[in-house]
């Protein structure tokens, strides 16, 4: 693992913000099993530490803007289980009163400005939280974060542009998974993904993103620059998703192999990795990380258990929020 | 009173605003020293300066899409989109991000920006500069929909769209940019939702949009000469749209026509024609026509492009069959 100088608190508290979200798919995938979840979800599994090792660096009033493999996000940014999980259960109590579900969840209080359903949809949102930042005189940094497969899209071009000529705060965050959606990256993005960024001269790295302090001390950095007006960056995080593209994308044989699966999942697991260092440089116990992860999915069980019996919106609901100011777009 | 042109009423109410307002800024290709091509914005940089009248590059969804981030924000951004046919390229940015967002977070995010583009024909630019496409975006709920019908509108309905927390787009007639029309010194603002009975008649009613009111003013007073009374509606806006005052007239003068430069087939005319035939069906002596922009490509040909859009000996034609009662079992 990277070194660092963080303190025992902040490791802990990346470990448990993996731990999270892990617990998290794990539970949402079980959902859709059962068939409790109406619709499908993008599992963010095997790429934990990228969202806790950027969103670790950042304040709550810094933004983020997410993708329809949002829910990693959404945990690392501060969201809470209960409110989540409500949310893709299109329950009164989620984050967005059940009118986003899972592809849509926003928590504002957390500088959560919303996952995105549209493949590269956020650049342009994310590149405009910066330009607020720059002229509202505002610290704040915001994070772009897309998969791989949106780097085709044209919007980051021509926002990349933007933000580079007019030095905002942004970074540009490429999780790249190896698929975009049931594709190799390979077959989909030609040449380097890192020099499509310096190419607009800005800076670029690429990074393990299996490794969270490699994740957290680099994005640190560029935070601390991008707030005295460095930016903008851009990061290529090396990461892997577990599952298919969705939840329901099971037999995936055709484009990619279980044995590639494997070997990620026993030899590059961000969460094991990261276990393995805390407890061989003595920071927890294997009994207390026993306890933690033991914890976590208790506090998973009952806020599934919570949403599961919580109430849907009143179908009185289904024409308020159409315009701020308006109660019903329809009365 | 004092008469200003269309392009004068635009350009004080974007100063106004901006004065009272240190949020509010302006976003759009050649915004600054260049004013636009059509010069409405001349003058405003050297006031607010190029943080406030930011010239991009030629990247309608990337400034777009940046606007939609800035606006989630805390800003007021109003993007000026060069012509309104290239409303096309902005889709995602407006229809899926914009006009959604409030709804898809339950209420939490807003989108205050106001989006000024234009419409209108016979100007001699062909068929990608000439098209009047409002009824895409009034289909897409969220979105607000203003038309200026003159230098008055043009002030008071942008003053309200900048005030407003919800995305609006304002469609200007690039062809009435130099037209005058008396604008109190005073400031005003016009609210959205009223329409304004610009003529009072009790034979025929027509209701016509943007520069269609003028056409349909004209309209009246050649019917006026022959002994046709003809009442001329402006909607001023058509989402929100003052149904209640299009259904009053209707039922007053039992006949009605409805003229916008949409293209006729799935537009304005139709959603208004059959609102009124809903609400008023028995109040009514002739079917409600629709009189749109012909269904096809904007020609260049003066020849060609001057039968495709509607005129006051049209509008005053079909209106003397309706009178007539020629046009009971329309064809």
């Amino acid at each position: 693992m990277a070194q660092t100088k963080h303190n025992t608190e902040d490791y802990l508290r990346m470990y448990r913000q993996m731990v999270r979200i892990r617990t998290f798919e794990d539970n949402a995938n079980q959902l859709y099993l059962s068939a409790k979840m109406p619709g499908l979800t993008h599992m963010y599994s095997g790429e934990e530490a990228v969202a806790v090792g950027i969103c670790e660096a950042l304040t709550t009033s810094d933004k983020i803007t997410s993708t329809h493999r949002g829910h990693g996000h959404c945990v690392a940014k501060g969201a809470a289980f209960r409110e989540m999980f409500c949310e893709l259960l299109g329950k009164e109590e989620g984050y967005c009163r059940g009118k986003g579900g899972s592809m849509h969840i926003a928590d504002q209080s957390n500088g959560n400005l919303g996952a995105n359903a549209i493949v590269g949809g956020s650049m342009g949102i994310a590149t405009g939280s910066a330009f607020t930042a720059k002229m509202l005189g505002t610290k704040d940094v915001t994070v772009c974060f897309f998969g791989d497969g949106a780097t085709a899209q044209g919007l980051w071009y021509e926002v990349m542009n933007m933000a580079a000529l007019w030095k905002l705060p942004v970074i540009y965050a490429c999780e790249n998974n190896g698929y975009s959606e049931y594709t190799k990256t390979e077959e989909i993005a030609a040449g380097s993904i890192t020099a499509r960024a310096e190419a607009f001269g800005i800076e670029a790295h690429q990074v393990d993103g299996q490794d969270v302090l490699a994740v957290n001390n680099l994005t640190r950095d560029l935070v601390a620059r991008a707030r005295k007006g460095e930016g903008p960056f851009f990061l290529e995080l090396m990461t892997y998703r577990y599952h298919g593209h969705h939840v329901g994308d099971i037999n995936r044989e055709y484009y990619r192999s279980k044995s590639e699966e494997q070997d990620w999942k026993d030899n590059r697991d961000p969460i094991i990795r990261f276990r393995a260092w805390l407890v061989d440089q003595g920071i927890a116990s294997e009994a207390e990380i026993e306890a933690m992860n033991g914890e976590i999915k208790a506090d998973a069980k009952s806020a599934v258990e919570y949403a599961l019996n919580a109430k849907y919106p009143d179908v009185s609901e289904v024409d308020m929020h159409v315009y701020v100011g308006v109660d019903h777009a329809l009365a | 009173m004092r008469e200003i042109t269309l392009s004068q009423a635009v350009n004080e109410a974007l100063a106004e605003e901006m004065r009272r307002d240190e949020t509010v800024f302006i976003i759009g290709e050649d915004v600054a020293e260049a004013g636009t091509p059509f010069k409405v914005l001349s003058g405003l940089v050297e006031e607010f300066g190029t943080q406030r009248v930011v010239d991009t590059p030629i990247a309608e969804p990337g400034f777009m899409g940046l606007a939609v981030g800035a606006a989630m924000t805390g800003t007021r951004p109003v993007v000026d989109l060069m012509f309104g046919d290239f409303i096309y390229l902005i889709m995602d940015q407006l229809c899926n991000q914009a006009a959604k967002t409030h709804y898809m977070s339950g209420g939490k995010l807003s989108v205050p920006l106001v989006l000024r583009t234009n419409l209108g024909a016979t100007r001699r630019s062909a068929a990608q500069h000439s098209q009047s496409l409002h009824a895409l975006v009034a289909h897409i709920p969220g979105l607000k929909v203003a038309l200026p019908s003159s230098a008055y509108e043009a002030k008071g309905l942008m003053k309200t769209a900048i005030r407003d927390d919800n995305p609006v787009v304002i469609f200007e007639d690039k062809l009435m940019y130099n037209d005058k029309a008396p604008v109190p010194e005073e400031e005003f603002l016009i609210p959205f939702g009223e329409a304004n009975v610009k003529r009072e008649g009790t034979d025929i009613t027509l209701i016509g949009t943007s520069s269609m009111v003028q056409v349909c003013e004209k309209a009246a007073e050649i019917l006026a000469a022959e002994g046709i009374s003809a009442e001329v509606i402006d909607p001023r806006t058509i989402v929100p749209l003052d149904e209640a005052t299009l259904l009053a007239s209707a039922r007053k003068t039992s006949r009605v026509i409805v003229v916008d430069e949409g293209h006729q087939s799935y537009g304005v005319t139709g959603e208004i024609a059959s609102r009124i035939n809903e609400k008023a069906f028995y109040h009514l002596d002739a079917p409600v026509l629709r009189m749109g922009a012909m269904d096809v490509p904007v020609p260049f040909s003066p020849a060609l492009e001057d039968i495709t859009v509607p005129t006051p000996e049209g509008v005053a034609a079909q209106a003397r069959k309706l009178v007539a009662r020629e046009m009971i079992h329309a064809a």
